[in-house]
């Protein structure tokens, strides 16, 4: 149990690192598609309801697997710069979490976006503020505010959500306690310490967002 | 196209008896769980507090805990837990237990975790009162209990519940890293002898839009029928 440590905290490194890129990329994918979401034409807002009923209706595997096994398939995907991140595990692990992550954040987004009641807008227009900065000083902390609560949880479902990198042949945390297993055939005590690593995570993303949360409500 | 036919010259009959296979995982794994909600959610609700502990463990740690991890623990662990309880009775052969049954009970505990915070969240938010009002009128506490509790319970559940019907969905792709042949099992399997996992895995994942979108559209026509007279 103990000799096993050092090798899954060396594994949580990847899963954090998987998780941080993806969050990031993620919540910008997410606020584009929830603003084109918001927007008054019907072809932007159909892609962009499309595209997250897409990736919120199948399972993230069939996600990754299309991109990691399916793109490369693509003759003319090779014969660009792209496939030199498309043949790394790493990337498409990254790219497939991001998608699926932009995909509910835009959800989450496009709701806290649609609370913020008509009136507030209505007055800053009327006291004579760009929409810009209605926008930037307004819309989005409000959005933010609001998100909060649901964007704590779609942080932890991503968290969970990195161990499916395993599936392509990286060594995340749950990926080497598979390895971990496979060689000791010890599974109940390698579940429980990296059981208890993902629960510690969870715990700190947890406190995390509540502690935000109170800092927001303060303000 | 070609690779969609029936009979020995295409995937389709394959294909079509794993998504048989992927709901009869999900309906399994869905019942094992609200089996699983229905012991944990009383004693989630208990005064006790040493019930109350078990309960809250189990929900926590299931639901931090990511799902392939569990399955893990299931496929590598199940078989050793099951020849170890048989080694008790005397019986010291080797024991196979079906991917089937691993699988459904690994997911089925996961869901079990969240159908277990919503049935939690249902009877909590159901008013004081009408505890206090079937005291009054002098209904029996069975009573009470299914016909009061039990209609409204569900009435609040059934939109969550929904939710973790999907989530229970999608979570038995997993299952194919045990070898149990269904959606994505299958489209691998396929890929892997044809070559053409572009093809395969973009119709598994338009053979899991069908079952989400056919399950959405059910499900909202039952949460109409519970939510009348709202």
């Amino acid at each position: 149990m103990i000799e096993s440590l050092p090798k899954l905290l060396n594994a949580t490194l990847t899963t954090l690192k998987l998780l941080s890129l993806s969050l990031i990329f993620g919540l910008i994918i997410g606020l584009i598609f929830a603003l084109m979401r918001l927007s008054k034409k019907k072809f932007i807002n159909n892609f962009s309801y499309g595209f997250s009923y897409i990736f919120r209706g199948t399972p993230l595997l069939v996600q990754i697997f299309i991109i990691y096994f399916g793109l490369g398939q693509i003759e003319y995907l090779r014969s660009t710069f792209l496939w030199t991140i498309l043949k790394e595990p790493y990337w498409c692990a990254i790219i497939a979490f991001s998608l699926n992550t932009g995909a509910y954040t835009s959800e989450i987004l496009r709701s806290a976006f649609q609370t913020i009641k008509p009136g507030m807008i209505e007055a800053g227009k009327s006291l004579g503020i760009s929409s810009k900065i209605i926008f930037y000083k307004i819309q989005i902390p409000i959005a933010i505010k609001q998100s909060l609560p649901a964007y704590g949880n779609e942080i932890i479902l991503m968290l969970k959500g990195t161990s499916l990198a395993s599936t392509v042949t990286l060594m995340d945390l749950t990926g080497v306690a598979k390895y971990i297993i496979s060689t000791t055939f010890k599974p109940v005590e390698v579940f429980i310490v990296a059981g208890g690593i993902y629960l510690l995570l969870t715990f700190l993303v947890h406190n995390l967002i509540k502690f935000s949360e109170k800092k927001m409500r303060t303000n | 196209m070609e690779l969609l036919y029936f009979g020995s010259k295409g995937w389709g009959d394959e294909l079509f008896a794993a998504f048989l296979m992927t709901i009869a995982v999900s309906i399994t794994a869905m019942l094992i769980g609200i089996l699983f909600s229905i012991i944990f959610t009383p004693l989630k609700l208990s005064k006790n507090k040493i019930f109350n502990f078990i309960a809250n463990f189990y929900t926590t740690v299931i639901r931090g805990v990511p799902e392939l991890l569990v399955i893990y623990l299931f496929f590598f662990g199940g078989t050793g837990a099951v020849m170890f309880v048989a080694s008790i009775f005397g019986y010291h052969e080797y024991i196979e237990i079906n991917a089937f049954i691993t699988g459904s009970f690994a997911i089925g505990i996961i869901s079990g975790a969240y159908s277990t915070e919503v049935f939690r969240g249902a009877i909590q938010s159901i008013d004081r009162g009408q505890f206090e009002a079937c005291k009054a009128l002098g209904f029996k506490k069975y009573i009470y209990f299914f016909k009061v509790i039990i209609p409204q319970m569900l009435r609040l559940a059934l939109p969550n519940l929904s939710n973790v019907w999907q989530i229970t969905l999608k979570d038995t792709s997993l299952i194919s890293v045990t070898g149990l042949v269904e959606i994505m099992r299958q489209s691998y399997i396929a890929a892997g002898s044809t070559r053409d996992p572009l093809f395969f895995y973009s119709f598994a994942a338009l053979l899991y839009l069908i079952l989400t979108f056919l399950s959405m559209k059910i499900l909202n026509k039952l949460e109409k029928n519970y939510s009348r007279g709202f």
